[in-house]
């Protein structure tokens, strides 16, 4: 099987790296060879952030170039027009809805662009959009909609939910099973 | 199952315990850090946090000399910090095995610099083994203890951020139990006096000799040192991650001498790999260091005018210096805003700096998160070299400019990275008659590498009450007779401290005080409201540099700022920027 590659994409402290570990864990039990690799450090401090999931038979490079990606799971807008580039065509773009302003958009140096999402489902890709943040509160908290989005995510990674659901209960906090399961549901039925 | 994923770092840290270490100290620094935290979490291990890289090493050390097995682990950086013992340790050899981490960061994702690492392994003559993912991680940590006994010296393991920060399959082992070796008295092997270290240095010159025959034989064998023959048109020479890049982009049409030991080097494996292939390229990241040393044993390589000693490389830096392959991508015809890292929202490095703001003055800075400071809309850093070179570097500032410049200028440094190398500084100050202020940011957390208690905060390594530095106390003891403590938070108070401080002929030092705003044990406020009526949009509130502040503009064509309630923590920084009272305290 060919190198399966994902891009997981967010700003600094939205929770991006908890999603790549569990991608991990999944794919690992199916017995492929998987690679994630992750920032840590100052881009943590709110910054863009990146974390590649590559699987497959083999993997040697941790890293997944423009052009390269089937799947992009992007945490914001924003976030989703940065990292576009590096979605194959045809790929899969799982965006969240929610913006958020960069320091030089805070400062009026520049402007954040409008329509990005109805912009790039002109292009050719396949977008899918969810309101995660609306849907983590339903779940209780803001600071599931890392897992409502991997929630969205599970439709087209063709992995058993129920394979899903359990990575979920053996990784998070034990407190924080219940709302991580419940925002998984609200973000797969998306 | 055997088999997990696992973070390089993690993996390290497992090695260790598989390896049956017993004494482990380090200092913080990404991306070497969750190595240590990791440690941290076995229990037959002794784990630590240094006050700096120096003091780590020569603990690891002593650690060896003391029969145990030992190991220390620092960032790039950190390791020119440790660079006096670990010289000294290469002539000493090791006794109990001695293993120093080291991780370089191509790329600069989180440093100052990018120097390459593998300098000090050969400048101290210490051997070096590289791996270039988790399970070697874990092998090269085990077969390193084992090395480091057999030969007697020290060894350095290079890391890398695509190493340490990624996670792949580990199958995990069992921990040995290595008993404490017998301590013997030695002092021609251990006092290094020059009549000691002339024989030491032989001792040094023939064991890399031993080292080298090792690394063309055994090592290959170990799988330390691995040749892979495809075809035989190009052979390529890497290690570490710059071998999977390689192998990514070129697969089987090439033919690959990967090293994992990066010192000393294989010279008789690296000329028949060449004699077997018809062209040989080096790729490696940084600077040209195998490269160099294939040129020195006459064999005829290419690397660095294709490969840049410049940031990191991916596979797709192989594939452009090599093959024709062209990857189409789409992209929004819009400009996208950069996205640059922000001191998180409720920070009290904020405060301070919004308070110094305006007065004119030299900011000498330092490394941590306070750095970030550095960038617009606070602008407020006029330096930043290395770990505490703000405090000292502010005397030299100071000297050169005179008394004049020292009213208007101070430096600004973390809790740890004072206690790291600030303190000397505020000794030279003290010392020798400086009148300069020092603003300790005292947010009582190591910070930026991702909170790791420290001798300021009165937690150890595991959590567990202990002593803590009175960073108060200490200034007087070293003879600064002006010290003062403000809360960030009160903007107004800061700015007269600040200037009452300044005007002294006196060195004075300033601790800004108040805790991380994402630890845990800190209670946040409600999020601040913005009275619509009061708010006249003129944006002063932007000028403190939150990311939860932004500007919105409403329908009736009036513009209004707006907080962004997920993130604000209700400090009221913002507050004290309004002149208008139209940040008001939330409920």
């Amino acid at each position: 099987m060919e190198v399966k590659n994902i891009l997981i994409v967010g700003v600094g402290g939205q929770g991006t790296l908890l999603a790549s570990k569990l991608m991990g864990k999944c794919f690992l039990q199916q017995g492929y060879d998987v690679k994630v690799s992750e920032v840590h450090g100052m881009s943590q401090r709110g910054g863009s952030v990146v974390t590649y999931v590559r699987y497959g038979e083999k993997v040697y490079s941790p890293v997944i170039e423009k052009g390269e990606a089937d799947i992009i799971i992007s945490f914001e807008q924003l976030e989703s027009a940065r990292w576009l580039p590096w979605l194959k065509k045809d790929g899969v773009l799982i965006s969240s809805t929610q913006k958020i302003d960069p320091m030089p958009v805070i400062m009026g140096k520049s402007e954040y662009p409008e329509s990005i999402l109805s912009k790039i489902s002109d292009k050719e890709v396949k977008l899918v959009c969810v309101d995660a943040l609306e849907k983590a509160l339903e779940a209780g908290t803001a600071k599931c909609a890392n897992i409502v989005l991997l929630g969205a995510a599970a439709r087209f990674l063709g992995t058993d939910k129920e394979m899903w659901l359990d990575i979920i209960k053996t990784t998070v906090p034990p407190k924080t099973v219940e709302t991580n399961l419940k925002a998984f549901e609200l973000g797969f039925n998306a | 199952m055997n088999k997990v994923l696992m973070l390089g770092n993690e993996a390290v840290a497992r090695g260790l315990w598989e390896a049956g270490v017993n004494v482990i100290s380090s200092y913080p620094g990404t991306p070497s850090t969750e190595i240590t935290e990791f440690a941290s979490k076995y229990e037959d291990m002794y784990s630590e946090w240094a006050p700096n890289e120096k003091v780590a090493f020569e603990v690891a050390f002593g650690a060896s000399m003391g029969g145990a097995r030992a190991f220390c682990a620092m960032k790039h950086v950190g390791l020119n910090v440790a660079a006096d013992p670990l010289y000294t340790a290469s002539y000493i050899g090791a006794t109990g095995g001695m293993v120093c981490a080291v991780a370089d960061d191509p790329g600069m994702h989180s440093s100052q610099n990018e120097q390459d690492s593998r300098h000090h392994a050969i400048a101290s003559k210490t051997p070096m083994l590289e791996p270039s993912d988790s399970a070697e991680c874990r092998d090269f940590a085990v077969m390193a203890y084992e090395l480091s006994e057999r030969f007697g010296t020290p060894f350095l393991l290079r890391l890398s951020t695509r190493v340490s920060h990624a996670r792949s399959v580990v199958e995990l082992g069992d921990r040995k139990d290595v008993p404490l070796k017998e301590y013997k008295k030695d002092v021609m092997s251990r006092v290094m006096m020059p009549a000691m270290a002339r024989p030491a240095h032989e001792r040094v010159e023939k064991r890399l000799n031993e080292m080298t025959e090792f690394a063309n034989t055994e090592s290959v064998e170990m799988g330390i040192n691995t040749v892979e023959m495809n075809s035989t048109e190009l052979g390529i020479i890497c290690s570490g991650a710059s071998y999977t890049y390689a192998h990514e982009a070129m697969g089987e049409k090439a033919s690959y001498l990967k090293l994992g030991m990066v010192n000393p080097l294989p010279t008789t494996l690296i000329t028949d790999f060449a004699s077997k292939v018809d062209r040989v390229i080096v790729i490696e990241e940084l600077d040209p260091i195998i490269e160099t040393q294939c040129i020195r044993l006459g064999v005829s390589v290419t690397g660095k005018d294709k490969f840049s000693v410049l940031g990191e490389f991916s596979h797709k830096t192989v594939e452009a210096a090599l093959t024709d392959t062209k990857k189409d991508f789409i992209a929004l015809e819009d400009e996208i805003p950069a996205r640059p890292p922000v001191l998180c929202a409720g920070c009290p490095h904020r405060g301070l700096y919004y308070a110094l703001k305006g007065m004119g003055l030299y900011v000498s800075g330092d490394i941590g998160c306070y750095t970030l400071g550095a960038q617009a809309p606070l602008s407020m850093m006029d330096s930043c070299v290395c770990m505490g070179a703000s405090v000292s570097g502010l005397h030299g500032y100071n000297l050169a400019r005179g008394e004049k410049a020292a009213e208007k200028s101070v430096a600004v440094i973390g809790d740890s990275t004072f206690i790291h190398s600030g303190i000397t500084g505020i000794i030279d100050i003290a010392y020798n008659k400086g009148f300069s202020t020092v603003i300790v940011l005292d947010n009582s957390i190591t910070g930026m590498t991702g909170h790791q208690n420290n001798p300021a905060n009165g937690l150890t390594i595991k959590g567990d009450p202990t002593v803590s530095v009175n960073l108060e106390a200490l200034a007087k003891a070293v003879g600064i007779e002006n010290v003062r403590v403000v809360d960030p938070f009160d903007i107004e108070t800061t700015k007269a401290v600040v200037k009452e401080e300044l005007a002294k002929k006196a060195p004075s030092l300033i601790i800004s005080r108040r805790p991380c705003a994402l630890l845990k044990t800190v209670k946040h406020s409600a999020p601040v409201k913005i009275n619509s009526d009061k708010c006249i949009g003129c944006k002063a509130c932007l000028n403190v540099g939150c990311p939860a502040l932004s500007f919105v503009k409403r329908e009736n064509g009036k513009a209004l700022s707006l907080i962004d309630n997920t993130q604000c923590v209700g400090c009221g920084v913002c507050a004290a920027a309004c002149k208008f009272g139209a940040i008001e305290k939330g409920e």
